[in-house]
């Protein structure tokens, strides 16, 4: 769908660990966003701080209207948004970006996410598990607090395997870690990431060594979340040659082989 | 009632006064999503030049005060691609086009006036001769009178639309560089392009962007961009001038007609807001009807200097 902007009421704000949840009312973007797509909101309206921040989708009730997103408040505008209660208004543009492709025949699938960029997995595990499909995730963060569980992906998928850097939840170790042993097990057909960019550079090297292809959201700074003022590109190679493209219009999900990391 | 915006810049007629900054709507598609672009004078399209350019690695912006940071490295497609594109998609919705092309020397402004030469619906060419971002700073046309004589000169020779020089506040005396442009034959000036800037981030002790340095736009510089303006319009009333940096708003688009312009630009406001263009056109007829102003040629470098 095209994107619209809205000024939208906040129907609940939730804290969960060191996580915020923000869910809005905004019944277009609830019926035309897909998993993997994002919301560029204003984070300080009339003030200093002009551009929007984007935020992945982290849910979507088509139903009752609503769409969601999951935030870490570490600085100006996540702090702004985690300070919103019912009822006050927020200004969105969205849905934005390219989700993830879903379209091939259900078969079995891996997600691996990081820290809050679990929170579009979920969106996507919902989706997958919809069409049919087995998926299998690996979910992981730094600490517990910082660990995104939700029982959507708990009844989406067959299988979670849980590492932090520290231990205190599942296993000690990264992502990446368990990740060989789950694509021997499952064979997944693709392995789909969201986290932070080291995080997904690790992701895409294990599922490239597997020959298993990999599906990765990336967060490249953002003025303007509508393709126009290109200061959000990532490098790719394609066909032997290097592009720029747009994070916000040709992503945020590419092709995890295709990615030339810096 | 009645108001009548429409204005002639350097030949080309305009239906109102409110047009886009390059490189910040790209060439319309993807605005047009949010706003109607036959709503607006022109569409001023993001810099070409006469081959393709990646332009530079991230990170390649930042948010400031008011404002932010960019370095780009005029990435394009190259003039041809462009014509053939984005020039015959806004030809076939009737929407003026203003082209923007740059380059390191004068064979490369001209390369790219001659592949343009012809093109349906295109009302007027913009020459980037102020981008910070190129390679060679040294390089930046708009830094000196003569370079800015000679490849006007040449690009006006080489043109059948009127010429416009986009120049850098980032000069001593800007009416020096604007009367070089004008001697050598600019039909117009548009001003400003982004001041260079730098920001770091205290935790990291990096750059925050990885040209080190790059373009500061927005409301941050709205200030500079009315003062270069009104020292340019007072110097030279009978050139026109596409105003731009930090509009916003109606009466930011108000301020520029009074300091001199006849133009103004929309630029980084269309990132945070991307109905902004469309907004200000609409509100700007809705300005001079509340005012009594019948044209805007009444209030054109009418501003009052007491004392
Ligand atoms: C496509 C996309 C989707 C995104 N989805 C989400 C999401 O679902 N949830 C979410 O929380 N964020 C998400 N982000 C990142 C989100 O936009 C940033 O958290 C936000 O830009 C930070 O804004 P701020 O105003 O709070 O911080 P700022 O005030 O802009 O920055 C404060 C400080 O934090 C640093 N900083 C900025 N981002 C991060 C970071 N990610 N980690 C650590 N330090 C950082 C800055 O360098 C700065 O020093 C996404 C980004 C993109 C591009
Ligand atoms: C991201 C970005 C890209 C830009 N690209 C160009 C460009 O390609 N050519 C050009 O002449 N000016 C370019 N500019 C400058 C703008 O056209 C404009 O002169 C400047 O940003 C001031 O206006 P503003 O404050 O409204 O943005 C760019 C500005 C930004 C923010
Ligand atoms: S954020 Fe502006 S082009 Fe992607």
């Amino acid at each position: 769908m095209n994107p619209v902007i809205r000024l939208a009421p906040v129907v609940s704000a939730s804290r969960f660990g060191a996580y915020r949840e923000l869910t809005i009312e905004a019944p277009e973007m609830a019926a035309g966003a897909r998993p993997g797509q994002f919301l560029n909101i204003c984070i300080q309206p009339g003030g200093a701080h002009l551009l929007r921040r984007p935020f992945s989708i982290a849910r979507a009730d088509r139903d009752g209207g609503t769409v969601s997103i999951v935030f870490d408040p570490i600085g100006l505008g996540t702090q702004w948004l985690g300070a919103r209660e019912k009822a006050d208004i927020v200004d969105v543009v969205g849905p934005l970006g390219h989700g993830f492709d879903v379209t091939a025949d259900p078969g079995v699938d891996l997600l691996v996410g990081g820290g809050y960029g679990t929170a579009a997995l979920a969106f996507l595990a919902a989706e997958l598990e919809a069409r049919g499909g087995e998926v299998h995730a690996i979910v992981g963060a730094r600490s517990r607090a910082r660990l995104y569980e939700d029982t959507i992906l708990d009844e989406s998928c067959a299988s979670i395997a849980v590492v932090t850097d520290d231990g205190t939840a599942g296993v000690q170790g990264l992502v990446t870690d368990p990740m060989p042993e789950m694509i021997k097990r499952f064979a997944p057909r693709v392995v789909f990431g969201c986290g932070p960019m080291p995080m997904l550079r690790a992701t895409a090297a294990v599922a490239a060594d597997a020959g298993v292809p990999s599906q990765l959201a990336v967060e490249e700074f953002m003025a303007c979340g509508v393709g126009v003022c290109w200061t959000c590109i990532l490098p790719v190679r394609a066909n032997g040659s290097l592009k720029h493209l747009r994070s916000c219009t040709d992503g945020p999900v590419f092709d995890g082989e295709a990615i030339a990391w810096a | 009632m009645g108001v009548d915006l429409a204005i002639t810049l350097g030949g080309a007629r305009l239906a109102n006064p409110i047009v886009t900054a390059s490189g910040c709507f790209g060439s319309g598609k993807e605005m047009s999503r949010f706003v109607d672009l036959r709503s607006l004078g022109a569409v001023v399209c993001k810099t070409v030049t006469p081959e393709p350019r990646l332009g530079i690695s991230p990170p390649r912006g930042a948010e400031t005060a008011s404002g932010m940071l960019n370095a780009i490295g005029l990435q394009n497609p190259g003039v041809a691609a462009f014509r053939e594109g984005d020039l015959v998609w806004l030809a076939e919705r009737n929407v003026p086009a203003i082209a923007s092309v740059g380059g390191h020397s004068v064979a490369d402004y001209v390369r790219c006036i001659e592949a343009l030469r012809g093109a349906a619906g295109l009302v007027a060419i913009e020459l980037n001769l102020s981008c910070p971002n190129l390679e060679d700073r040294g390089f930046m046309f708009a830094l000196s009178a003569e370079r800015t004589a000679e490849v006007t000169a040449a690009a006006r020779a080489a043109s059948d639309v009127p010429v416009f020089c986009k120049l850098s506040p980032d000069v001593t005396d800007i009416v020096a560089i604007a009367e070089a442009a004008t001697g050598a034959g600019a039909d117009g000036l548009s001003l400003i392009n982004t001041t260079l800037g730098m920001a770091i981030d205290p935790l990291t002790f990096r750059a925050k962007l990885s040209t080190g340095t790059g373009g500061l736009s927005g409301p941050a510089i709205k200030p500079i961009a009315v003062r270069c303006i009104w020292q340019v319009h007072r110097a030279l009333p009978h050139v026109p001038i596409i105003g731009m940096g930090g509009i916003a708003g109606v009466e930011d688009a108000v301020e520029m007609i009074l300091a001199g312009a006849t133009a103004v630009a929309v630029g980084t406001a269309n990132f945070y807001d991307p109905t902004a263009t469309e907004t200000i056109a609409r509100a700007l007829a809705d300005f001079c009807e509340a005012h009594g102003i019948a044209s805007l040629d009444e209030i054109r470098g009418q501003v009052k200097i007491e004392g």
